[in-house]
C-alpha cells in the first residue's frame, strides 16, 4: 500500500475543482507528477501544489493507493469523483460532491462533507463521520436515477433530499434528516435512525426506507399493512417495532415501495 | 482558393445521377460542382485524395427538431441531459452540452461531424417562429430551414369551415413569408385544438369543438392547398392518435386521403444536372411512420402495424414517409402533439411540459429513455427498421429517428448498421425483449440495404422530398458543393463486421461544405457560411388583401401586437427565399 499525503497550503478563496484527485489518477505517479496534475478553480486551471503539498508516490494500481488528505478542505470540491478502488481519507472536513459518481474503494471524511456525498454512486463504500449536507446518494438535478450501488455511512446528520431517486445500494443515518429523504426512490435501502422532518419517501416506486425516529409530517398516500418488530437488512440490524406503510399511491404508477416508521417515536401514527 | 476542390478517386454515390460506387473525381469550384477544374485553378487547388473510400452529397435530414421553443424547454427541463455530455470550447468552436437536445453549437458541430451539411427543423409555431430562427442563425455548419406548424391553425380552420379557399391560400402564403418558413406541417389535425379543451380526436370523420372541422377536411384541404400555391415539399403529415395501439389503420387511411392530389411543386430556381426527375411527385410526406404503426387494440396484445402501412405505400406512389426509428437509450420525446405527450405522462410519471400556443398549435416535451428489457420499446426498434426495409423502393423513405424523439440523430450510424447488416440485427435481438422477435416480423426479413440505398435514405430522397434536389442530395454539376467522405472502402466492406460501419458514419473522414473542408475525422475545422431556405409564396393581391382584414381583425385574440407577429430577415442568416408560383 502507498499513501499519498496531501497538505493543504491555502489558496481556496475560490472552491477548487478536484475530481482528478482519485486513487485511479494516482496511482503509477511520482509525489512530483502528482504535483504537477491540473485542478480548475474558476475558469483557469492549476497544478496541485498551489493548493496542496504532496508526500509520497501512487501505488502500481488504484487498489494499492491509498490518499490521505492532512487538514481541512471545504473548499475542495469532487474528491474520489468516478473512483473505482483505492482508499480515500479526508481527516478534516470535505467540501461538495465527495465521491460523485463513485464505482468501488473506500472513502472516509472524518469531519463533515459538505452536499451531494456519492452523487449518482455506483459501487463501494463512503463513511461520513461528521454530518453532512443535501443531496446526499441523491440523483443529479432532473435525473431521477440516484445511487444504484454500493453503502453510504453518516455518523452525524444529514440534510434533505437524502437518496432522492434511490435505484440500488444502501444508506445509512445515523443521526437526523429534514425534507423529502427517498423521493422517488425505486429500490434500495434508506434506514435513518433518527428524526426526519416531511415528505419522507415521496412518490417511491419501491424499495424500502426506514426511520427509527418520529418524522414531524407523515407523507399522505401510505397505507398502513403490517406491524414488524426488529428489523434485519443483512448486517444492518433496526431493534423495535415498526409500522410497515407501502406507497406512494399518490401517483399515477401507484408505488410498491415499503416504509417502516418506529411505533414508539410516532403514536400518533 | 475558397470554395473550390478537387476529390479524387472515391467510390462516389450520387443516387440522383444513378452513380452507384463509381470510381470518380468530384470538382466544386465556387461553392458548386462543377464538370472540372481548369488547369489554372487545378494549379492551387485543395486536392483529397478518397482513394478507397465512400463519397457521398452531404447529408440532409429532412426531419429533425433541433431549433425552436419546444426544443429550448427541453434543453431547461433536463439538466440531467447535459452535465454528462460536454465539449469544451476550441479556439474555432464554442463550448457546448447535452446529449439527446444538444446546444446549439454542438448539435451544429455533431451533425456536421457525421457528414451532414443540411437539416430542416421539423415543426415551428408560427408564433414561435423568432425564437426558432434565432437558434438556427447560431447553429453552425449547416444550411437550414422549418416548417410551419398548420394542422391545428385557428384562422385556416375557419376559411375551411366556411368554404374560403382563396383566402386559406393567401393566409399560408403570408404565414410562410411571415415567418421565413419553407413548408406546411400538421400535427394531429383537428386533435391538438381539442386538447384545448382536454379532448382530442380519435377518428378521421370525427369534427373537432367549435371550428367543426374533421381531421380528413384538413389533410384534404392542406393537401390541395400545399399543390395549388405550388410549395417545394409536400404536405408534412403528424397523423392522428399517434403512440396508440390500433393507430396504424388511420395512418393507413390518412395516407388514402390526398392520393387524387396531383404534385405541382413550382419554383422559380435553377436545378443541378441529374440524370434521374428530381422533382418530386408525391402529395403526402408521412412522418416518423414508426410512431403511428402501432398495431393491437392494448398495450397487452400491442404488435408491429408497419406491414399495413408499408403494404398501402408499395403499392401506391403518392406517399413518401420517414421512419422515426429507436436506436434505444435516452431521448426527449418532443411534439406539436400535446395531448400525445399527456398519454406518455400517464404512462411513465415522468416530467412533462406542456404548451397551447395561442390560436395556432400546441406542444408537449417529456424525457424518455427506451430499455432493451422493455417488450413495447423493444418492438419500437424492430418497428423503425420494418419501415425501411419493408419498403421496396427506397426512394419512399428517409432513414430519421425523430430527432431526439426516438433517439439522437448521432445515433444514425448506429440506425443504417442495422440496415446494412443482418448481424448487427440478430445480435440486438438477442440483447433485447422478445417481443422485438414475436410480436414484430422484423425477424423473418433478411434484406441488407447497399452503401446506394443508405445514400438515397439519407440526402438523395430527404433533399428530393423537400424540393431541395435542386441544390442539395446530390453531385451533379450546379449543385452545392457539400459532400461527405467516409472511411468506407466499399470493396473491403464486410458487413457482418457492423461496427466498421459505426465507425465509418460516426466521424466523416472529410465534411465538406460549399467547397470547404469544414470537419475531417470528428474534428471541426472550419465554420462555413449557412443559408435558411423560406418560401416566398406569390398570390393573388386582392385574397392578400381581404385576408389580412381578417387577420388584423382577429388578432385581438392574440397576446401579441400585429406589428410584433412576423420574423424580419435579420433574425436569418443568409436569408435565402425560394420564389413560388402559385396557381392563379
Amino acid at each position: 500500500m502507498a499513501d499519498v499525503i496531501l497538505k493543504p497550503i491555502g489558496n481556496f478563496d475560490l472552491t477548487v475543482e478536484a475530481e482528478v484527485v482519485t486513487p485511479d489518477n494516482f496511482a503509477g505517479k511520482t509525489a512530483d507528477e502528482i504535483g504537477k496534475v491540473l485542478v480548475w478553480q474558476g475558469p483557469a486551471e492549476y497544478p496541485l501544489t498551489d493548493f496542496f503539498t504532496v508526500e509520497g508516490n501512487g501505488g502500481s494500481s488504484a487498489e494499492d493507493t491509498t490518499i490521505i488528505v492532512d487538514g481541512e478542505i471545504p473548499r475542495v470540491k469532487r474528491i474520489g469523483q468516478q473512483m473505482t478502488a483505492g482508499k480515500v481519507i479526508i481527516k478534516g472536513s470535505a467540501g461538495m460532491h465527495v465521491g460523485s459518481a463513485m464505482e468501488g474503494g473506500e472513502i472516509i471524511v472524518e469531519g463533515d462533507a459538505d452536499s451531494w456525498v456519492g452523487m449518482e454512486m455506483k459501487g463501494g463504500s463512503i463513511l461520513i463521520k461528521g454530518n453532512t449536507k443535501d443531496h446526499l446518494g441523491c440523483a443529479y438535478r432532473g435525473s431521477w436515477k440516484g445511487m444504484t450501488g454500493g453503502r453510504i455511512t453518516v455518523e452525524g446528520d444529514a440534510v434533505s433530499q437524502v437518496g432522492g431517486g434511490l435505484s440500488g445500494g444502501e444508506i445509512i443515518i445515523n443521526g437526523n434528516v429534514k425534507h423529502f429523504c427517498g423521493i422517488r426512490i425505486s429500490s434500495g435501502l434508506i434506514v435513518v435512525k433518527g428524526n426526519a422532518f416531511r415528505t419522507v419517501g415521496a412518490e417511491m416506486t419501491g424499495g424500502t426506507i426506514v426511520v427509527g425516529g418520529n418524522i414531524e409530517r407523515f407523507t399522505p398516500g401510505f397505507e398502513l399493512v403490517d406491524i414488524e418488530s426488529d428489523l434485519k437488512f443483512n448486517d444492518i440490524e433496526c431493534p423495535g417495532e415498526y409500522n410497515k406503510f407501502t406507497g406512494d399511491y399518490a401517483i399515477p404508477q401507484k408505488g410498491k415501495g415499503t416504509l417502516y416508521v418506529s411505533c414508539d417515536n410516532n403514536e400518533c401514527l | 482558393m475558397a470554395g473550390t476542390i478537387a476529390i479524387k478517386n472515391g467510390y462516389v454515390y450520387d443516387p440522383l445521377n444513378e452513380i452507384n460506387g463509381e470510381i470518380m473525381d468530384i470538382f466544386i469550384k465556387d461553392g458548386k460542382v462543377v464538370t472540372q477544374l481548369s488547369a489554372a485553378d487545378m494549379k492551387d487547388v485543395k486536392e483529397i485524395d478518397a482513394k478507397g473510400k465512400t463519397v457521398m452529397p452531404g447529408g440532409v435530414d429532412s426531419h429533425s427538431h433541433v431549433a425552436g421553443a419546444k426544443v429550448n424547454t427541453g434543453r431547461m427541463m433536463r439538466p440531467e441531459d447535459h452535465y454528462k455530455h460536454y465539449q469544451k470550447r476550441t479556439p474555432l468552436t464554442h463550448s457546448g452540452s447535452g446529449y439527446t437536445v444538444p446546444s446549439v453549437y454542438l448539435g451544429g458541430y455533431e451533425y456536421s461531424k457525421m457528414g451532414y451539411t443540411t437539416v430542416f427543423e421539423a415543426a415551428v409555431p408560427p408564433m414561435e417562429a423568432r425564437h426558432t430562427h434565432e437558434e438556427m442563425r447560431s447553429t453552425p455548419m449547416l444550411d437550414m430551414g422549418g416548417y410551419l406548424v398548420l394542422g391545428n391553425n385557428w384562422f385556416l380552420m375557419r376559411y375551411l369551415k366556411e368554404g374560403d379557399v382563396d383566402k386559406a391560400a393567401a393566409y399560408i402564403a403570408w404565414m410562410m413569408k411571415t415567418h421565413k418558413t419553407y413548408g406546411i406541417k400538421c400535427v394531429n389535425p383537428g386533435g391538438v385544438e381539442n386538447w384545448g379543451w382536454g379532448q382530442n380526436v380519435s377518428a378521421l370523420d370525427q369534427a373537432n369543438i367549435h371550428f367543426e372541422v374533421t381531421p380528413e377536411d384538413m389533410i384534404k384541404s392542406l393537401s390541395e392547398l400545399n399543390e395549388k400555391l405550388g410549395i417545394p415539399m409536400p404536405v408534412h403529415l403528424h397523423a392522428n392518435n399517434l403512440g396508440h395501439p390500433g393507430c396504424w389503420e388511420i395512418t393507413r387511411d390518412s395516407l388514402k386521403i390526398p392520393k387524387s392530389v396531383k404534385a405541382k411543386p413550382n419554383t422559380d430556381v435553377e436545378w443541378a444536372e441529374t440524370k434521374r426527375n428530381a422533382k418530386r411527385h408525391e402529395s403526402v410526406y408521412l412522418t416518423h411512420c414508426q410512431f403511428n404503426a402501432f398495431g393491437g387494440t392494448s398495450w397487452r396484445d400491442f404488435e408491429s402495424g408497419v406491414k399495413g402501412i408499408t403494404d398501402y405505400v408499395n403499392s401506391n406512389d403518392h406517399v413518401v414517409m420517414d421512419s422515426g426509428c429507436v436506436p434505444f437509450g435516452d431521448a426527449t420525446v418532443m411534439t406539436g402533439d400535446g395531448p400525445a405527450i399527456h398519454d406518455l405522462y400517464m404512462l411513465t410519471g415522468h416530467k412533462w411540459s406542456n404548451t397551447d400556443v395561442e390560436c395556432e398549435c400546441g406542444s408537449g416535451v417529456l424525457p424518455f429513455e427506451y430499455l432493451k428489457s422493455n417488450p413495447i420499446h423493444s418492438s419500437q426498434w424492430a418497428m423503425g427498421l420494418e419501415v425501411l426495409l419493408y419498403v421496396k423502393d427506397a426512394w419512399k423513405s428517409i432513414m430519421t429517428t425523430d430527432s431526439p424523439n426516438g433517439g439522437p440523430f448521432t445515433k444514425y450510424p448506429q440506425v443504417i448498421a442495422w440496415l446494412m447488416s443482418n448481424k448487427a440485427r440478430e445480435d440486438t435481438f438477442a440483447e433485447c425483449h422478445k417481443w422485438a422477435q414475436d410480436r414484430t416480423g422484423l425477424g423473418g426479413e433478411t434484406r441488407e440495404m447497399t452503401l446506394n440505398e443508405i445514400a438515397i435514405l439519407t440526402r438523395a430522397n430527404p433533399a428530393r422530398t423537400i424540393g431541395m434536389s435542386y441544390r442539395k442530395g446530390t453531385l451533379g454539376v450546379g449543385a452545392d458543393g457539400d459532400v461527405a467522405i467516409y472511411n468506407i472502402d466499399p470493396k473491403k466492406l464486410e458487413v457482418n463486421d457492423y461496427e466498421s460501419i459505426i465507425r465509418g458514419f460516426e466521424n466523416a473522414a472529410y465534411t465538406i461544405k460549399a467547397g470547404e473542408v469544414v470537419s475531417q475525422m470528428g474534428e471541426i475545422v472550419a465554420i462555413p457560411e449557412k443559408n435558411t431556405f423560406y418560401t416566398d409564396i406569390a398570390t393573388d393581391a386582392d385574397d392578400e388583401k381581404r385576408m389580412l382584414d381578417d387577420v388584423k381583425k382577429w388578432f385581438k385574440y392574440y397576446t401579441l401586437g400585429f406589428d410584433r407577429y412576423p420574423t424580419p430577415e435579420k433574425y436569418l442568416a443568409n436569408p435565402t427565399p425560394i420564389q413560388v408560383n402559385a396557381e392563379k
